[in-house]
C-alpha cells in the first residue's frame, strides 16, 4: 500500500533531473579543460590544442582516454582505502552543490509544473556552504594518505586556506540573506526577478564572495595547495591514472558550480537581463530552456574570468594569503554586513 | 513500516557503528573520519525530525570546521604509528566495570521518565526550522544567547593572547 501511495512521477522526475545535472557538470568540466588551455594559449599568444579533431575539440576526450589507460599506482606505505577515498570525496563534494541550484524557470511536462531544481530546501544557501566546508576533506585525506611530505604540506595548506576564506565567504553571504530574508535559493532568485539583481545592492559583498570562491576552488592566485614550483605537484603528487583525473576534474566542476552560484546569488540566477520575458507570449517550456541557457552563459563568463585571472596574476605567498584572508576580507565583510543590516533596518521602518 | 522508519533504523545502525569505530580504531586519523561519519548520521536524524537548520549547522560547524582542525593537528603531530601506551590489565577491568555502572545508572534513571513516553514528532515538528529557532533565540533566550557569544569572544581573544606570547 505504501509504495502505491508514493508519488512516482515526482521520484522519476527528480532522478532524471539529477542525472541531467551531473552529466551537464561533467561535460562542462571536460570542456572547461579545453577552454582553459585555449584561454591560456590566447593570453600567451600561442595557438593551444589543435590536433585532435577540428579546432582540437576532441582534446578532452583524448585526455580522458589517456588518464583511464594509465597505470594505476597506489603507494605501498599509504592507507589504501583512504588513498582511494580522497579523490572520490573531492568529486562527490564538487557535484553535491548542484542539488539546490534553480537551473531555470519551471517547465511544464504532461500538465505538471516541473521546477528545474533538484531540491528546494529552506536552507539552500547553508547547504551550499556546508558542502563547500566539506570540500577540504578530499584534499586533506588524499594528501595525508599519499604518505609524502610534500603532499601533506599541501594538504595542510589547503585546509588552513579553505577554513580561513570560508569565514569571509559566510559573512558576505549573510548580507545577501538579510536582503532576501530567506535562505531558500528559489526565493533568492525570485526576489532578484522582482527587485533587481543583488549585485546592485551588494557590490562589495560580491567582490568578497568572488575572492573567496577563487580561494575555495584553489585557483591562482590562491593555488598554494598545488604550487608546482614549491611542492612539486601538491596534494595529488602520488596520484596517477583516473584518480588524478578525478582531482583535476573536481577542480573544474567546482569552478563551474561556483560560477553558477555566483550568478544565482548576485546576478539574478536564470533571469534574462533587460527584457520582460512574460510579455513575449512564448510557451513556458521554451522560456525555461532560454532561461537555462542564460544562466549557463553567466556561469561560463565567471569560469572565463577565473581562467583569465589564473593566466595573468602571480601566486600569493602563504603569509600574504593569510593576511588578506584574516586582516582584510573578514573585517571588510563584517563592515559590509553591518552596513547592510543598518540600511535594511532603516528602510523597513 | 513507513520510509521514515526505515531511514531511522538505517541511520541509527550507522550512527552506532561509526561511534563504536571512533573509539576502536587504532589509527587516530581513522577515528576522526569515523567521527565525521557519526556527525553525518546525526544530521540525518535531525532531518528526519524536520530540523533542517540544526542538521546543516551540525555539518558546517562540526564536520566542516572542528573536525578539520582535529585532522589538522593529528596530521601535524604525526601520530601514524600507534603510540598508545600499554595500560595495566587491572586498570582496563576497572574501566569496564565503572563504565558499565555508569550505563546502568543512566538507563535506570531514564527508564521511567516522561521523556521516554513522548515520541519525537517525525517530519512535522517546527522546532528546528530557522524561523522558529531564530525567534526563540532572539526573544525568549536572548540573554543567555548573548552571554554565550561573549564567552566565545573572550575565548577567542584569550587564544590570540596566548598565541602571541
Amino acid at each position: 500500500m505504501y509504495l502505491l501511495a508514493t508519488d512516482w512521477f515526482f521520484i522519476i522526475e527528480k532522478l532524471i533531473l539529477i542525472a541531467l545535472v551531473v552529466t551537464l557538470s561533467m561535460i562542462v568540466a571536460m570542456y572547461a579543460t579545453y577552454g582553459e588551455r585555449k584561454v591560456a594559449a590566447f593570453i600567451q599568444d600561442r595557438i593551444g590544442p589543435n590536433r585532435a579533431g577540428p579546432f582540437g575539440l576532441l582534446q578532452p576526450l583524448a585526455d580522458g582516454g589517456k588518464l583511464f589507460f594509465k597505470e594505476e599506482i597506489i603507494p605501498l606505505a599509504s592507507s589504501k582505502f583512504l588513498f582511494v577515498l580522497g579523490p572520490v570525496l573531492a568529486m562527490v563534494t564538487a557535484l553535491l552543490t548542484s542539488a539546490v541550484i534553480p537551473w531555470g524557470s519551471p517547465a511544464v511536462i504532461a500538465g505538471r509544473t516541473v521546477p528545474l531544481q533538484v531540491a528546494d530546501i529552506n536552507i539552500g544557501i547553508l547547504y551550499v556552504f556546508g558542502v563547500v566546508s566539506l570540500g577540504v576533506y578530499g584534499i586533506m585525506i588524499g594528501g595525508w594518505a599519499s604518505n609524502n611530505k610534500f603532499s601533506l604540506l599541501a594538504a595542510i595548506r589547503g585546509a588552513s586556506q579553505m577554513i580561513s576564506y570560508e569565514l569571509a565567504m559566510g559573512l558576505s553571504l549573510i548580507a545577501v540573506l538579510m536582503l532576501t530574508g530567506s535562505l531558500q535559493m528559489s526565493t533568492i532568485v525570485q526576489n532578484q526577478l522582482d527587485n533587481g539583481w543583488n549585485i546592485i545592492y551588494q557590490p562589495l559583498g560580491f567582490l568578497i564572495f568572488f575572492i573567496c570562491a577563487l580561494a575555495e576552488c584553489n585557483r591562482t592566485p590562491f593555488d598554494l595547495p598545488e604550487a608546482e614550483s614549491e611542492l612539486n605537484f601538491g596534494y595529488h603528487q602520488e596520484y596517477s591514472s583516473m584518480k588524478l583525473g578525478f582531482y583535476l576534474f573536481a577542480e573544474y566542476i567546482n569552478m563551474f558550480i561556483s560560477g553558477v552560484i555566483m550568478s544565482t546569488l548576485y546576478f539574478g540566477g536564470y533571469d534574462i537581463p533587460f527584457v520582460n520575458e512574460a510579455s513575449w507570449g512564448i510557451s513556458q517550456n521554451l522560456l525555461a530552456f532560454i532561461s537555462f541557457v542564460v544562466l549557463l552563459c553567466k556561469a561560463f563568463f565567471f569560469v572565463f574570468v577565473f581562467m583569465w585571472i589564473r593566466w595573468t596574476v602571480p601566486r600569493f605567498r602563504f603569509d600574504q594569503l593569510m593576511h588578506l584572508g584574516w586582516k582584510r576580507l573578514v573585517p571588510l565583510a563584517l563592515v559590509n554586513m553591518l552596513i547592510t543590516a543598518l540600511v535594511v533596518l532603516l528602510l523597513n521602518k | 513500516m513507513g520510509i521514515t522508519q526505515i531511514l531511522f533504523w538505517i541511520l541509527t545502525v550507522a550512527a552506532l557503528f561509526s561511534a563504536i569505530m571512533v573509539i576502536s580504531s587504532k589509527n587516530p586519523v581513522h577515528s576522526v573520519l569515523w567521527l565525521v561519519a557519526a556527525f553525518f548520521t546525526i544530521s540525518g536524524h535531525y532531518i528526519l525530525l524536520n530540523a533542517q537548520f540544526l542538521a546543516i549547522v551540525n555539518i558546517i560547524v562540526y564536520a566542516g570546521a572542528i573536525m578539520v582542525l582535529f585532522l589538522f593537528v593529528i596530521m601535524l603531530m604525526n601520530l601514524n604509528k600507534s603510540t598508545e601506551p600499554l595500560k595495566n590489565r587491572w586498570l582496563q577491568i576497572v574501566g569496564i566495570v565503572s563504565g558499565g555502572c555508569l550505563l546502568l545508572v543512566l538507563v535506570a534513571a531514564l527508564k521511567n521518565t516522561e521523556v521516554s513516553k513522548n515520541m519525537a514528532e517525525m517530519g512535522t515538528g517546527e522546532a528546528g526550522l530557522i524561523k522558529t529557532l531564530g525567534r526563540e533565540l532572539f526573544t525568549t533566550f536572548v540573554v543567555p544567547f548573548e552571554i554565550s557569544s561573549i564567552l566565545f569572544l573572550s575565548a577567542m581573544v584569550g587564544a590570540v593572547v596566548i598565541g602571541k606570547k
